[in-house]
């Protein structure tokens, strides 16, 4: 009997068959009830089937692949922390760039994973969905796995454990916390610009590449491995991001105006975000592969740049707070050390004075600022920290009412000077750290004066732990901080003398004699 | 004209790819870091199947590059032969 082989299917018929082809309009219901959150925001939508993954991706390739990279991932997991690699980076300092980072980035994976479902959900058409869909179940693993990397890291040391507590109470979590709150709150087409957009394809994607690379460059296989896994799914979460702007601009001309808001509002957001990013690459990677100045010029201005020049032709202009973000490259990593190192007693990591050496590489990689503004400051520090008089600001920092970062940057064209905004709605008066922040805040303010800012809330008694009487006629609000943020005592002070850096020497010791 | 650009993690299966890369993309310019590599081309960027299967000495599915991207830049178009990045204007 003669066999007959079927052909195998195209990318494209098989794309088309496993999507669109399973999709149905409904009839029990209209389509527009199915859908109710599609239309408010105002953008027009007229062919849902014009929306294709240039990827092509369909769930069983999806899930052969994601097995394939979960199966790596877990094998190079299990050989560092059965090697004791945590002993081969560079020095106990780096430590702390994974408490920041791991410990403030698994809560915001999560509700891009529960923003990815509820859009997914409200797509109407089959592509978007299913490309949501995969987002969704990317964005989960990434949570997974990061704090699968954390575990083996809060075995040995400090400021690990309380991560998902301290997300909604530590003042400096509360950047990250506020960007996914806002874009997670917001319709389905602002959020996929927000997070799809502006976040992976303009703003992640900068970063994370070269600091990723910088771990490794550190010794770090573990932040490695779960940061590339990560990374192989963001370039299906940029292409995600980008589909979703030509879309909407090529379905309607009166979705411009819309998107356009949408893109200068989340590029400003997430370069607030990143800035902290930013200060991991210049102070806190012992050793370093390019300084955040490099990694903006390359990945904001020049791919930024591409992309928005290529967008033209639908009348996308750069966001506008480009030429800000560029004045502020030379600035905001070293403002950013600042305020967290004079803060020694209320964070989950160490900080610590830049070595002459480090202070030489600063100097070398930011010529027009960093000797004028802040070598000065570093030497003045470390001449009190030799007289045993380390700075520790016990103030509590005012937050953006918008971006809820500290309001601790320059004024615009002037580097001497705190840039301070207000704005009086309904009788209150609301702060701000930017004119972006407030113009962004000007637009929907019943919106923003809902953010609960810890560090504003504590004085009216609203941030203490469980058991205080905030009645009590001696009552002081904030004097239970610790408790509150379940602050590990181990972790707080300089780095210098503390446990880790003790601790770190010792165990490596070990490692190399008997 | 604006660059396209393509980054993968450094392993045995990217050194091919790369290799393929260059070899279809006059231009093309290649930036080691740290367990990373980046290719950067002017205007257009394309991964051509063929040359991939030519340089690994195996059948290759461009599907499989999903294992090892990082990021990329430009507009992308993947069909069963050819994975292309590419920036209008």
């Amino acid at each position: 009997m003669d066999m007959k082989v079927a052909k195998k299917l195209g990318l494209k018929e098989r794309y088309t068959m496993m999507t669109r082809d399973l999709a149905w309009d409904t009839t029990y219901q209209p389509m527009d009830k199915v859908f109710p959150q599609v239309t408010y925001e105002g953008i027009k939508i007229h062919d849902w089937d014009k929306w294709e993954d240039p990827f092509r991706l369909t769930m069983d390739a999806y899930w052969k692949y994601q097995a394939e990279k979960e199966r790596k991932l877990y094998a190079i997991l299990d050989a560092f922390n059965q090697n004791n690699g945590h002993l081969s980076v560079t020095d106990a300092r780096y430590i702390n760039v994974l408490k920041l980072f791991l410990g403030s980035t698994p809560p915001l994976e999560l509700m891009a994973g529960r923003g990815f479902s509820m859009v997914g959900r409200q797509m109407v058409g089959a592509g978007p969905r299913v490309a949501c869909m995969m987002q969704a179940v990317d964005e989960y693993r990434h949570c997974q796995t990061q704090i699968h990397s954390i575990s083996n890291y809060n075995k040995f040391y400090s400021g690990l454990s309380e991560f998902a507590h301290q997300q909604s109470r530590m003042w400096y979590l509360a950047d990250g916390k506020s960007f996914f709150d806002d874009a997670i709150t917001a319709g389905p087409f602002e959020f996929m610009v927000a997070i799809g957009f502006a976040f992976e394809y303009v703003l992640t994607n900068i970063l994370f590449v070269p600091f990723i690379s910088g771990a490794a460059y550190n010794g770090d296989m573990a932040a490695m491995t779960v940061g590339f896994s990560a990374q192989s799914d963001e370039a299906r979460h940029m292409t995600l991001g980008l589909e979703c702007i030509k879309f909407m601009l090529e379905q309607d001309p009166d979705n411009l105006p819309i998107v356009q808001r949408w893109i200068d509002k989340w590029t400003w957001r997430g370069t607030r975000k990143l800035a902290s990013v930013g200060m991991m690459m210049d102070y806190m990677l012992p050793k370093r592969i390019m300084s955040f100045k490099e990694a903006w010029e390359i990945y904001f201005e020049e791919n930024g740049g591409a992309l928005f020049k290529d967008l033209a032709r639908y009348g996308v202009t750069v966001p506008k707070c480009f030429p800000q973000t560029i004045e502020e490259k030379e600035h905001i990593t070293h403002q950013s050390w600042i305020g967290f190192y004079m803060k020694p007693d209320a964070m989950s990591f160490h900080t610590w004075s830049p070595s002459p050496e480090e202070l030489d590489w600063l100097s070398e990689k930011y010529p027009n600022t960093f000797d004028k503004y802040y070598r000065p400051v570093y030497e003045h520090w470390a001449k009190m920290e030799k007289a045993g008089k380390r700075f520790n600001n016990k103030t509590q920092p005012m937050n953006c009412q918008v971006c809820v970062t500290t309001v601790k940057y320059n004024e615009p064209g002037d580097p001497m000077t705190t840039c301070f905004r207000e704005s009086i709605y309904k009788g209150e008066k609301y702060h701000f750290c930017s004119d972006h922040c407030k113009e962004i805040f000007e637009h929907e303010p019943e919106k923003y004066i809902q953010t609960f800012i810890t560090s504003h809330q504590v004085l009216q008694g609203k941030c203490e732990p469980e058991g205080v009487d905030t009645d009590a006629p001696d009552f002081k609000p904030g004097s239970h901080m610790m408790e509150y943020w379940r602050l590990d005592p181990d972790v707080q002070g300089d780095f210098n003398g503390s446990l880790d850096q003790k601790n770190f020497a010792a165990w490596r010791e070990l490692a190399t004699k008997n | 004209m604006s660059n396209a650009f393509i980054a993968f993690q450094k392993n045995d299966e990217t050194r091919c790819i790369v290799e393929a890369i260059v070899e279809d993309n006059p231009g093309a310019i290649v930036v080691d870091q740290p367990a990373m590599v980046k290719v950067d081309v002017p205007g257009k960027l394309v991964i051509r199947r063929s040359t991939v299967e030519e340089k690994m000495g195996r059948e290759f599915d461009l599907q499989e590059l999903q294992l090892h991207l990082i990021t990329i830049s430009g507009h992308l178009d993947e069909t069963d032969d050819e994975f292309t990045l590419s920036w209008q204007g």
